[in-house]
């Protein structure tokens, strides 16, 4: 098969290619900046939602967990989580998450661990509302179930 | 070995496998804590392992690929490396920030490493495999333009060849797209489609032109091919990994909030990705076939036949399960990305570490037909040792990720994470037994380099 196909060949299908590929990968990169905004809802994104994500950064929370589906796999998903523990209920999850975050690390034998982060009330509501946040931000309907 | 400063490699060579030893190390501490969470906590909790694991794999490969092409390119440039004391300061520093950012990780919380560190002057920290922190990313931006600096000029004065054409493209590649590892929106969907500029570039593009050149080099010393034929070849390759590539980060733009035009660009491009893979099968078969010497180290080709079959698995076949829209809609997450990745990265990535270092090694150590007979069957055996290792281990993953989407997400009857992974434990025991059988097979080939010669090879 490859007997048909000089150096000379191979080196353009490489160049141009690759030279095509990327520009088209540009246009498109252009087209979703402009777009992520608007299926992210950034309009409503606070100081407290911001705050959330430099503290979910802080702590490394992707370390464990995922969030829309990136990060790792050894604790919950948590796109939908004010959905799956607050009900999509903005009071409820957020002392859901008052309530969750001091009890850490569960004294559960064995079970997987989440330390204890020492977070203040006020950041923990700033998680919350980052988690609420994500939780609207139009992925394609992903994830499938509630159970992420 | 033509050139004498060829020897700068050797540091970068044995840098690197340790710090293999530690990845896989660490590794199997993880796979312990996925059966009991108890294990090690609070002492050194998940997210920590994880980093010390992806972070050292990461830089043991720039270890290797800097080794690599500072054993290559004066031979492929034919004339001595422009600076090989940059090169042994180049390295020393590396190692000194590499070990520093290991320590911080494990004996600093990781919030208070932030604040140490600079990170609210500049935040990039705590991001999946970009959780260096500043100085640390800084430090890897100047190593790879001292890195940079090094070959080009080098190649600029010496002989230029596709393979350092390739190799130095795939290098700048490199040093462009960590980039994007500064960029840290506050919108965190705009964050993630730039992350994966670092991340997904630097994988499935331009360390695998990297990957393409290691391979030629090392497959034109072995068998002896007429350059030409190799050339073409390795054009083929990279072809088909831009052509494929780049358009297939597309498949990381799925379920993350970008358009859903990513959904048909990905899956269409990402179909072809296996192209790249299947080819260098084609070329390192074909190549060791019509092969014009027989080279006494037998174990470099075989690593190289082994890049080839193993990449494709890792990047081609395990890439190709999930990677179409409506199959990733339920893998995205689960262990299926994981499976993916450890094979992917150890088939394509670890295992050219291998052909180069096991192909150059000998030769830094005075042994140019290669190592002895008795030094290569053990080293035959850990490449059979770690190859089925990481099978076993993917292939446990594998099984977990499946399970977890009957469990969480197809059907009526759906269970929560917790509980089903639970239900995975027993199948993370397997893991962790073919994690321990990769460990052995290191340790076998370790062992391979203190073999003693025997007394008079013909």
């Amino acid at each position: 098969m490859t007997e048909r196909i000089t150096k000379s060949m191979a080196k353009n299908i490489y160049y141009g290619g690759g030279t095509f590929a990327l520009m088209i990968f540009i246009a498109l990169t252009f087209d979703t900046v402009h777009q992520i905004p608007k299926r992210s809802n950034q309009q409503n994104m606070t100081e407290s939602v911001v705050a959330g994500k430099k503290l979910w950064e802080k702590n490394d929370c992707v370390g464990c967990h995922t969030i829309v589906g990136e990060g790792a796999y050894y604790a919950p998903e948590l796109m939908n989580v004010f959905q799956r523990r607050g009900g999509s209920d903005v009071t409820a999850f957020k002392a859901y998450m008052q309530g969750w975050m001091a009890a850490q690390p569960l004294a559960i034998p064995n079970r997987r661990k989440m330390p204890q982060f020492h977070l203040t009330p006020a950041e923990v509501d700033n998680l919350s509302d980052f988690l609420i946040w994500t939780s609207k931000v139009n992925a394609n309907d992903w994830p499938p179930t509630i159970e992420g | 070995m033509k050139y004498t400063s060829q020897m700068v490699a050797k540091p970068y060579f044995i840098f690197a496998l340790i710090l293999l030893a530690g990845e896989i190390l660490f590794g199997l501490l993880m796979g312990i804590q996925y059966i009991w969470g108890d294990f090690l906590f609070p002492l050194i909790p998940f997210n920590v392992l994880r980093m010390v694991h992806t972070n050292l794999l990461i830089v043991l490969l720039l270890f290797g690929f800097m080794g690599a092409t500072y054993y290559l390119v004066p031979e492929e440039t034919e004339s001595e490396l422009w600076s090989p004391k940059l090169a042994i300061i180049t390295f020393w520093i590396f190692v000194v920030a590499g070990v520093l950012t290991i320590l911080g990780y494990l004996f600093v919380p990781y919030a208070t490493l932030t604040e140490l560190t600079f990170n609210n002057l500049l935040p990039t920290m705590g991001r999946e495999f970009l959780e260096q922190p500043l100085p640390t990313k800084v430090g890897i931006v100047l190593v790879v333009l001292s890195y940079l600096l090094n070959v080009s000029m080098t190649v600029l004065k010496g002989r230029k060849t596709v393979i350092t054409t390739v190799l130095l493209t795939g290098l700048l590649g490199l040093a462009v797209f960590f980039l994007f590892a500064f960029y840290v929106p506050d919108n965190l969907i705009m964050d993630k489609f730039f992350w994966w500029f670092t991340v997904h570039l630097w994988v499935e593009a331009t360390w695998e032109l990297i990957l393409g050149a290691i391979l030629a080099f090392v497959l034109i010393k072995v068998t002896g091919v007429d350059r030409e034929h190799i050339d073409k070849w390795l054009y083929l390759i990279i072809a088909m990994t831009m052509v494929s590539g780049i358009l297939g980060t597309g498949h990381h733009f799925f379920y993350m909030g970008a358009p859903e035009y990513w959904l048909w660009i990905g899956s269409i491009s990402s179909a072809v990705e296996p192209m790249p893979f299947l080819l260098m099968i084609l070329f390192a078969f074909t190549m060791s076939r019509d092969r014009k010497i027989k080279h006494d180290n037998e174990m470099a080709l075989t690593w190289a036949k082994g890049t080839a079959v193993m990449g494709f698995l890792g990047a081609g076949v395990w890439g190709f399960f999930h990677t179409l829209a409506p199959v990733n809609m339920y893998t995205h997450g689960t262990q299926l990305t994981a499976a993916h990745g450890h094979l992917s990265f150890y088939g394509a990535y670890i295992m050219i570490i291998f052909t180069v270092i096991s192909y150059a090694m000998p030769i830094l150590r005075g042994r140019p037909h290669g190592n002895s007979a008795k030094a290569q069957k053990v080293e035959l055996a850990s490449f059979w040792m770690m190859n089925s290792g990481m099978l076993g281990l993917t292939l446990a993953l594998s099984a977990a990720g499946l399970v977890q989407i009957f469990d969480q997400r197809v059907g009526t009857n759906l269970i929560g994470f917790m509980e089903s992974q639970e239900s995975i434990n027993g199948i993370y025991m397997v893991r962790a037994g073919f994690g321990l059988l990769v460990f052995a097979g290191l340790l076998t080939y370790f062992y391979s380099f203190f073999v003693k010669e025997e007394a008079q090879q013909a």
